[in-house]
């Protein structure tokens, strides 16, 4: 491993600062838990590690009327440990839960799941579905990004050197809405996903209609995908087998994956289908209350 | 804030209850720097990438891959390992169970498990053992096949 210094700002200025000096060569450290694996292999050689976890900011979890804001640095447990948390964002909480195991859960977080951009990356469908936004600072200021905008291939994303996510926001979802993720591995933890699907359905106040619903896929791309059109097709549709049905044919369709050692495409693709049709389930279940 | 030298950073922090400063190169593991600058040698180092769990300590009362997490990121933390868990009067209920069941053979994943076990039977005594396998989940055991340290952990549970 490249040596690198160690610094702990305690400002989002002094931060930013350190990363726009060092360029590609420094990073934020939230969790580590894919950053010095990553540095240990030689991916990336750095001069500057920034721990970001003495930045009130970006440690921040606040749930409430204006939604949901998650600091770029709360690990995994904190998101799944509060309860108005999963009450309100289920799908999220799904998520968080499938990342790594304990220890990891520790330290990983939202954040870093989404800056480490791989297309697995169980936490970025829920927050794709939600329609979430992540606020990035840098010192030429600040900016947002959707998150379906936001990564951009394996390990890359829509951040420039000097860039810092700050936070993940979320909008408050309205009554009768729901949400779900799930994905297929060939264990029971600790894996990555052969193929994860995650969806928001908001239903109308009968709780027998979609008013509109997003899906998006892990896995099954080079980046976490959108599945507009499935998600589309459902938009003021009665809730039965047959809108769900062609839904999760849709998410299908969506879907681009390769045959790597987890999975073939023609697998992947059956995956998405049988997973799209499961979680517009849950999350209609969950809509209902 | 300069940063123009990889320089050591003063950590002052807790280790089995036992205060530390200590001077800790910025890219240094906290595995290592248990390892290496303390003597801790009771922490194992295994896969190096967070996969299983041999290095497993406790931080501020949550268990963690100590191979990542820096030595630095521990300054003003309460850190908990493998030494600490034995008292002068005797073995920790834990480590006791584990010798009765011989839940554990070549060794090298035993600290993590005991630290890990310790981290869930603190806050909840009671674990299902459905609980407990996705716990350990993140510990891989290469010579019991777990049933042996998943009844271990059960006798010890309330």
């Amino acid at each position: 491993m490249h040596p690198f210094a160690y610094v702990a700002p305690s400002t989002v200025a002094e931060a930013v600062a350190v990363l726009d000096e060092h360029g590609d060569r420094a990073r934020p450290l939230a969790g580590g838990t894919d950053l010095l694996v990553k540095a240990r292999a030689n991916v990336w050689e750095l001069d500057a590690v920034v721990d970001i976890k003495s930045i009130p900011e970006l440690m921040k979890l606040s749930v409430g009327n204006d939604g949901l804001s998650i600091g770029a640095g709360v690990p995994c447990y904190q998101v799944y440990d509060n309860s108005e948390i999963a009450a309100e964002y289920p799908g999220i909480v799904d998520g968080v839960s499938i990342i790594g195991g304990i220890q990891i859960q520790s330290r990983a977080g939202l954040g870093g799941n989404l800056c480490n951009a791989a297309p697995s990356g169980d936490g970025i469908p829920s927050l794709i579905v939600h329609s979430a936004v992540a606020k990035i600072a840098s010192v030429n200021g600040t900016r947002e990004v959707a998150i379906e905008d936001f990564t951009t291939g394996p390990s890359r994303t829509v951040l420039k050197p000097g860039e810092l996510l700050v936070s993940i926001e979320v909008p408050k979802p309205a009554a009768n809405s729901g949400a779900a993720y799930t994905r297929f591995i060939p264990r029971n933890e600790m894996d990555i996903a052969v193929a994860g699907v995650g969806v928001f359905v908001q239903l109308d106040s009968s709780g027998k209609n979609f008013e509109s619903a997003r899906i998006a896929l892990a896995s099954v791309g080079p980046t976490p995908i959108l599945a507009s059109a499935a998600g589309d097709s459902l938009a003021g549709k009665p809730v039965n087998d047959e809108t769900i049905s062609a839904a999760s044919a849709l998410a299908r369709d969506a879907a681009t994956p390769i045959t790597d050692m987890r999975g073939t495409v023609e697998q992947r693709k059956q995956l998405v289908e049988v997973l799209t049709g499961r979680m517009i389930k849950q999350a209609v279940e969950r809509a209902r209350g | 804030m300069t940063t123009n030298s990889p320089s050591k950073v003063h950590v002052t922090t807790t280790i089995n209850g036992q205060q530390h400063e200590l001077l800790v190169p910025g890219y240094m593991s906290l595995l290592d720097t248990l390892r290496e600058l303390i003597g801790l040698t009771g922490t194992k180092e295994g896969c190096l990438d967070g996969n299983c769990g041999a290095c497993t300590v406790s931080v501020d009362g949550r268990i963690v891959d100590s191979c990542l997490v820096l030595g630095a990121e521990v300054n003003g933390k309460v850190v908990d390992t493998i030494e600490g868990m034995a008292t002068p009067e005797g073995l920790h209920p834990l480590q006791q169970a584990f010798l009765e069941e011989a839940a554990l053979q070549c060794g090298i994943c035993t600290p993590g498990f005991l630290v890990a076990a310790k981290g869930l039977l603190d806050n909840e005594p009671s674990p299902t053992e459905g609980r407990i396998r996705h716990w350990l989940a993140g510990n891989l055991c290469r010579c019991t096949g777990y049933d042996k340290i998943v009844r271990a952990v059960q006798k010890v549970s309330d």
